[in-house]
């Protein structure tokens, strides 16, 4: 295994030699206090070059990692985000000499409105958990704004993402869990039992983690906002719906959107996310400060920081700003039709698998499914004592990244697959053949599969002692 | 073949409950230990604290999952198992035995018959 860049450090090793300059008191901290380590270039280039030899990304391969969308992300994103006018761009930068970029960030946002159907969007959070988070304290702000402090409760159902629930807790909320059907949809008297008027909202993915399309969801909007609740839209699952259903027009009032899942933008330790949130009309006057405006009369794009019932900041300056312009080249270059196509054709391709594994595999919810399904291998477990995780460990010796284990939580044994839309039949179909061929180790060599990866660097590692025991610097043993 | 005592009752979410004297000890089941693995952290609530029947008191977190755990009576919780928050792997071990997680007092009995029996729990397991 490749050691730390600390380890190969020799006292007075040196990359590049810098020219004499006047010695500079710095006060506290000393620089020697600062501990880099001191190597020279080759150790520094052949380093990270055995580093990025072992990674794995959606450049070296299938990424079928369910839920988060794995998609290619074009290159013409990244060069353009590179422009100079953008990336030098110091964020103090009065609005007026930075108008470009400013219109870049309007445009995005109408962009968005019109995609999902909300009246304005803030593109301040960093990722989708910090979406929820923003959506949830402009639920609450609502609420606090009519005079209706009785609402401390959101709901969120049993197969929810596990963000869900930390993000109601870390807004202050109370989390109450809603069951799900055996059909993978909400329980609707499960539902009806809980909505009450200490109801503030009830947070929903539509597909959900199953990847199932919730049927439901006219009735349960109903039904949440006859009980004076608000419907919060998780939009991690956006992948399968984009141009053809908005979240506005199924009654969600919030809805949070990743940019690095949806629109193509590098994520999974490749970058920066960014989770913009929309709001309906009602709701604009708690969004974050600030916004982007555009005056029509001038053509001028600048930030606005005057609304008194915002929420307040979410973000230092205005989100990640380079994820936001791959986002806004990913849209321009689809256009309305390519992006109708990316959401059909990543159906397209979830249902391909699942048909070509059918039969094999045990796909418990056994109905047309949307970007993503389940499979089950629960019975493999009971006759061959095969895990889910022991397939995600094979599949790395057959050079694919795993799919997502033991999530939702509702399905036991559970493998969660997400092709993607970028993927060809060629590549969907050299995996499925993967999966067949571990279907049949299994039954004629459990003990192959039991103990992959025969091919990886490093095998099954100590899940236990990384999470009681993390050791994350270098320096205190 | 999963561990199932006679003497105990269950839950659908998979919990325990022993009862001695007018003490009603909880722990979760060996089928539940072994499908959520490794247990890495238990979170106990404060005793005193009052649960109610099938209402959440604490949480358990594995390397796979995070997962609450439910009452399988409504009563005030009398004692917590210590030493869970140093070797929360007790609960892997000996989830019948050392591995118990809180205890209760003052209860209504007929409460248990609300519960599971050890073969209504083997059945619910699919054993």
């Amino acid at each position: 295994m490749e050691k730390l860049i600390f380890e190969y450090s020799r006292p007075g090793r040196r990359a590049h030699t810098l020219p004499e300059a006047p010695q500079v008191n710095f006060g506290v901290p000393e620089r020697r206090s600062l501990r880099l380590p001191e190597v020279s270039e080759i150790d520094v280039v052949r380093h990270y070059t055995r580093l990025s030899r072992q990674n794995y990304g959606v450049d070296s391969g299938f990424y079928p990692l369910g839920s988060c969308t794995m998609k290619y992300n074009p290159k013409i994103n990244e060069q353009i985000a590179a422009f100079e006018e953008f990336a030098i761009q110091n964020p103090n930068t009065d609005d007026w000499r930075m108008v470009g970029l400013l219109r870049i960030l309007y445009e995005t946002e109408k962009m968005l409105c019109k995609i999902f159907g909300y009246a304005a969007f803030t593109l301040q959070p960093a990722a989708g958990a910090h979406g929820e988070f923003t959506g949830l304290l402009i639920i609450r702000a609502y609420h606090l704004d009519r005079g209706d402090t009785r609402r401390v409760k959101i709901l969120v159902p049993d197969a929810a993402h596990g963000t869900n629930p930390a993000s109601c807790t870390m807004a202050g909320f109370k989390q109450v869990t809603i069951k799900s059907m055996p059909d993978g949809g909400v329980d609707i008297e499960d539902l009806k039992k809980n909505l009450d008027d200490t109801v503030a909202g009830f947070m929903l993915t539509n597909p959900n983690t199953l990847g199932l399309f919730e049927k439901n969801i006219a009735e349960i909007s109903e039904l949440v906002h006859a009980a004076g609740g608000l419907l919060y839209y998780d939009g991690a699952n956006a992948n399968a719906t984009m141009g053809i259903a908005k979240p506005a027009s199924m009654g969600f009032d919030v809805c949070h959107l990743n940019l690095h899942k949806t629109f193509s933008t590098p994520h999974g330790g490749g970058g920066p996310g960014s989770g913009p949130v929309g709001v309906t009309e009602k709701l604009k006057p708690y969004l974050p400060v600030p916004i982007v405006e555009y005056d029509v009369y001038v053509n001028h794009y600048f930030l606005e920081d005057c609304l008194p019932k915002s929420i307040g900041k979410v973000h230092s300056f205005y989100g990640n700003v380079g994820v936001i312009i791959k986002a806004w080249a990913y849209m321009k270059m689809q256009g309305a039709a390519g992006l109708k196509k990316v959401s059909e054709m990543a159906v397209l391709n979830a249902n391909y698998i699942k048909a070509r594994l059918q039969g094999v595999y045990d796909i418990p919810y056994d109905r047309v499914c949307k970007h993503e399904f389940v499979i089950s291998v629960k019975e493999f477990k009971k006759q061959y004592g095969v895990t889910a995780a022991d397939i995600a460990k094979r599949l790395m010796d057959y050079g694919y990244h795993p799919p997502t284990v033991y999530f939702p939580l509702i399905v036991s044994e559970c493998l969660m697959i997400e092709p993607t839309e970028t993927e060809s039949k060629q590549e969907l179909d050299a995996f499925c053949e993967v999966m067949l061929k571990i279907a049949e180790e299994i039954k004629t060599d459990p003990e192959l599969v039991r103990s992959a990866p025969h091919s990886a660097i490093v095998g099954r590692l100590d899940e236990v002692k990384a999470v009681k025991e993390p050791d994350l610097n270098y320096f205190l043993c | 073949m999963s561990n199932i005592p006679q003497e105990l009752k269950y839950t659908k979410e998979h919990e325990w409950v022993r009862i001695e004297g007018d003490t009603a000890v909880v722990g979760i089941t060996e089928h539940a230990q072994s499908e959520l693995g490794d247990i890495v952290f238990v979170e106990l609530p404060a005793p005193g604290a009052a649960v109610a029947q099938h209402g959440d008191f604490g949480v358990v977190e594995s390397v796979k999952t995070v997962s609450n755990l439910y009452s399988p009576l409504s009563s005030t919780v009398s004692a917590v198992n210590d030493a869970l928050a140093a070797t929360p792997e007790l609960v892997n071990k000996d989830p019948y035995g050392a591995g118990w997680i809180i205890k209760l007092q003052g209860f209504d009995p007929q409460e248990l018959t609300a519960l599971l029996s050890a073969e209504q729990y083997q059945k619910e397991i699919g054993g």
